[in-house]
């Protein structure tokens, strides 16, 4: 019970917050919204019981990206002129529409195999060897830090001053 | 009516179209941006929603969900950068404005 409770008042967040960055016409605003948003999720993951990645969500997602976010708004002076929408507004909400019909008519037709297992708590541990033991992923995750290196590297390069 | 894997996949693909539409239709660069955090949070909703239900005991889609996170943090670093640029050297970041490489 407590957790549907949970579930339906993180979702209604989370919508709203998601509606509110995209039809608020302050950029800043829509910023901190998008914050609520994360959090939100953050709350989703909770009830997934995935304590790590809701942990990891608050502090990449509500910690550094919406900091790197609100820094450029604050950067780039486009504040006073709020958030317009271009000429492919009508197109683009019909797009949006049709991709969910698509996408929630193809949930509800497949067959998914729920297993009724209860889930693993907690699973920091269970990842940890998922990434780093025997047959697991640990290429990719020799890769990640790669890309992350050559990501700030350009984020570097492309605003030096020259 | 307990919760299940339905719910946690239409919330997905709500804050999905959600992103989608603000991707599509939005001018500022950083709003643009921000619709992409948006998507790639409701991909990781439906990643964790299927590890819970259909493999509770692999945890693979919590493992793509993390990588989906690197990816993420790389990506607006790069995006930030590039918005930064363009305003040094435009004055705008105005995204029907920029048309430099518009054929």
């Amino acid at each position: 019970m407590g957790l549907e409770i949970a579930f339906w008042a993180l979702a209604i967040v989370g919508v709203v917050a998601a509606l509110a960055v995209v039809l608020l016409r302050d950029v800043f605003r829509a910023a901190l919204s998008l914050v609520l948003c994360f959090l939100a999720v953050a709350g989703i993951y909770v009830t997934l019981s995935a304590d790590f990645l809701a942990a990891v969500q608050v502090l990449v997602y509500v910690g550094a990206i919406s900091v790197l976010i609100i820094l450029a708004i604050m950067l780039t002076r486009e504040v006073q002129r709020g958030s317009p929408s271009n000429r492919l507004r009508l197109p683009a909400f019909v797009v949006a529409i049709l991709f969910f019909g698509a996408v929630v008519f193809a949930m509800v037709n497949t067959p998914w195999q729920v297993v009724d297992v209860p889930p693993l708590e907690p699973t920091t541990s269970a990842l940890a060897f998922k990434l780093f033991g025997e047959g697991g992923f640990i290429l990719p995750v020799e890769i990640a830090p790669v890309l992350l290196l050559a990501a700030i590297l350009g984020a570097i390069v492309l605003v030096r001053e020259k | 009516m307990s919760i299940g894997l339905e719910h946690y996949l239409i919330l997905s693909a709500i804050l999905f179209s959600i992103g989608l539409y603000g991707a599509l239709a939005k001018r500022n660069a950083i709003v643009i941006l921000m619709s992409i955090e948006l998507m790639l949070n409701a991909v990781n909703i439906a990643m964790v929603a299927f590890s819970r239900y259909i493999v509770p005991l692999l945890l693979t889609g919590q493992v793509f969900a993390l990588f989906i996170m690197v990816v993420a943090a790389a990506e607006v670093a790069v995006g930030l950068a590039i918005i930064i640029a363009i305003y040094r050297s435009r004055e705008t970041i105005d995204a029907t404005e920029v048309n430099l490489m518009k054929w």
